[in-house]
């Protein structure tokens, strides 16, 4: 017999997102149709009733996001995704998930802003609103893929950590990401790991839905389980009702921010390439971070010793990874396709140690390395 | 007589919030004894609300509970109904909840017939913020936003129901709290969406503005006010006047959504021919 050699397939980003949604296990999907994000409703439509899933098609945004926690409430793992215009409407109930320790991803693919903004372009100007875009002082994870098969690794990524931390995650892609065709060799099942949330050990009668078991995520019973309670939007004790107790309240908002800050060594993710002799830093993300790689590459043939950091992870920003190079590399470029948004946390993070300089796009076209080059030449 | 409901409430969570003489206690005592009649497991119902005084209403009740955001409570009743079929689902809203800021969830979730079970306490006003009109304040009365009296046209719940493309829907009121017992289990065996608007007296922050007297007198006028559908066809339209109808003001049948997206499971997973 001949060994049949696997060339991988041929695959979109938002192809591969909806690939990693199910490879993850998820069994529902609610949303509303938009461009540049709507492939992953349509595949999942596809594809989720054939693994006995459940699809729905909201009214608009808003639904999509309580639905979507309407599900996860009752036990399945859940996914919706957007762009732009859609993302501003998800953010009330984004909230809600955060409040109430719903797991649940949230897919950004961003097109050019403000408001319909330029659709079918590119942009980064998401990064804020992923960050702070629900109201009130709340924790928050977003992971920003650089190619198609790290889409599918970090859509799984994406469940992985909000099944274990109780939390929405936000998969903050962009419109290269999301419509670039790639071969991938895609992992088979079983060579990725796939967590499940923690389910309550007790019985009903001993079962508090929002009682911290020692490691800051209480254990999730799901609807229609047997183990009744009560779960809101209010600030809510350990049983779920809501208090408005000056103590719980800080007790509760403490703990949704501990249970994600004393795991940040689980959350964080960034790739360094050459750095550790690098005079000149570029830090970038996302779709810039392609054209950043080869910057790279040009400026080491001329003999510029530059390097990259590239989070994976942007919120929470890698500050603490970051400010090991500090103390070496001076010079910092963030180029991103908006104008300036990442820059200012990488600003902080060098705390003047680092003179940061920003290369900012947001005419719907992409960083192209010949201005990266050049930027670091100006700044060198 | 509340004794054979009180297993369905959370009595560590009384006294309530409700203002004296409120309409929705009643309402709420309704929607118990519904479910008590139903049978209804307590760990396989579930009670969804939005947000308002109504909205309140899922905390006080030993089911599995979800208090969401205002507007959304048939929303987030979609993904769980969606998700766990075999769940029985209420969905309690305010006036405003449902028909303002929740409209369009409202119209869809009846357009779907999905088999959810709602509950729209409508006290023509909206209560928790203060008494701010809603779509469901009549023309010409007065509210905190409407100091010279309201000027926009009120729907008719109901009709909104009906048209939209629930398969039952019924009205009663806190005085006729049997009736309202009657609707919501009738309701409830219905499958598919199912509206029961059950008129509520809010003496705070309507009534009061409105000159309506105090609670008793609120409730005489809904005693007065209602016709029941039985009756009203032998009366003349002069005789109706501003007369609300009460009882099943609608019913009939269409295909239930999760039913129907079981079909599309059952065909794309190739268990029965394309
Ligand atoms: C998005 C949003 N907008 C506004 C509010 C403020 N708000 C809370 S309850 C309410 C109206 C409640 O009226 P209704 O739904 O009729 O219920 P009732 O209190 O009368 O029972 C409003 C406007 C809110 N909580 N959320
Ligand atoms: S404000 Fe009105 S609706 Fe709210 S509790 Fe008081 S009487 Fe009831």
């Amino acid at each position: 017999m001949t060994e049949v050699k696997d060339f991988g397939r041929l695959m979109q980003g938002n192809e591969a997102c909806a690939e990693g949604a199910l490879a993850a296990g998820t069994k529902f999907f609610a949303g509303y149709p938009i461009t540049p994000s709507t492939e992953i409703a349509e595949i999942l439509a596809e594809k989720l009733p054939q693994v006995g899933g459940k699809f729905i098609q909201m009214e608009d945004e808003i639904g999509g996001m309580a639905a979507v926690i309407g599900a996860s409430l009752t036990g399945l793992k859940s996914i919706t995704a957007t762009s732009g215009p859609g993302f501003s409407l998800k953010q009330e109930n984004l909230g809600f998930a955060v409040m109430a320790e719903v797991p649940c991803v949230v897919v950004n693919v961003q097109r050019g802003g403000p408001s319909t903004g330029v659709p079918t372009s590119p942009a980064q100007g998401d990064v804020m609103q992923a960050r702070w875009g629900t109201h009130g002082d709340h924790p928050i994870i977003a992971l920003t893929p650089v190619s198609v098969k790290e889409t599918y690794e970090l859509t799984i990524k994406a469940f992985n950590l909000s099944e274990k931390f109780r939390t929405p995650v936000i998969l903050l892609m962009d419109e290269v990401i999301g419509h670039m065709r790639e071969r991938v060799q895609l992992p088979k099942q079983g060579e990725f790991e796939v967590v499940e949330r923690k389910k309550p050990q007790v019985g009903p009668e001993q079962y508090y839905p929002y009682r911290d078991d020692g490691t800051g995520v209480p254990p999730m019973a799901s609807f229609g389980e047997g183990y009744r309670h009560h779960v809101t939007g209010l600030v809510h004790d350990e049983t779920g009702f809501p208090s408005n107790k000056p103590e719980m309240v800080k007790k509760v908002l403490d703990r949704l921010h501990k249970k994600i800050s004393d795991h940040l060594d689980e959350i964080i993710m960034a790739e360094e390439t050459n750095l550790e002799d690098a005079e000149v830093m570029i830090f970038a993300y996302g779709s810039v971070a392609r054209s950043a790689k080869k910057a790279v590459n040009i400026l080491r043939k001329n003999g510029v010793k530059a390097g990259l950091f590239r989070p994976i992870t942007i919120w929470p920003f890698p500050s603490t990874k970051l400010q090991e190079h500090f103390n070496r590399i001076k010079k910092v470029v963030v180029p991103e396709m908006n104008m300036g948004q990442l820059v200012g946390e990488v600003e902080r993070a060098a705390a003047g140690k680092s003179i940061v300089t920003p290369l900012n796009r947001y005419d719907g076209e992409l960083i192209t390395p010949v201005e990266i080059v050049e930027k670091v030449q100006e700044v060198l | 007589m509340f004794a054979q409901i009180e297993e369905y409430f959370r009595l560590e969570k009384m006294p309530h919030i409700w203002c004296p003489g409120c309409g929705h206690g009643i309402v709420l005592g309704a929607m118990a004894r519904a479910i008590k009649q139903l049978g209804y497991d307590q760990d396989k119902t579930v009670v969804v609300s939005g947000i308002g005084c109504s909205a309140r209403a899922s905390g006080y009740l030993d089911f599995n509970t979800l208090h969401t955001t205002h507007g959304r409570a048939l929303a987030f009743a979609t993904g769980i109904k969606l998700a766990d079929p075999e769940l029985n689902i209420f969905v309690v809203m305010g006036d405003g909840d449902c028909t303002a800021i929740g409209g369009n969830h409202f119209i869809h979730a009846a357009r779907r017939n999905i088999d959810l079970n709602a509950v729209v306490f409508n006290n023509n006003i909206y209560g928790m913020t203060g008494g701010q009109y809603s779509p469901t304040t009549p023309q010409n009365k007065r509210a905190t936003t409407a100091p010279y009296r309201t000027i926009e046209r009120n729907f008719d719940l109901a009709e909104l129901a009906k048209s939209a493309g629930a398969t039952f829907v019924g009205r009663g009121t806190a005085y006729h709290a049997k009736m309202l017992t009657d609707l919501i289990v009738n309701g409830a065996k219905n499958k598919g969406f199912s509206v029961v608007e059950a008129i509520s007296q809010c003496p705070t922050s309507y009534g009061r503005r409105n000159k309506m007297g105090d609670p008793v007198d609120m409730i005489k006028w809904q005693k007065e006010q209602a016709v029941n559908i039985k009756a009203a066809g032998n009366m003349t339209q002069e005789q109706l006047g501003d007369k609300f109808l009460i009882g099943v003001l609608h019913q009939d049948e269409a295909p239930e959504y999760t039913e129907t997206y079981q079909e599309i499971i059952d065909r794309a997973q190739g268990t029965v021919k394309k």
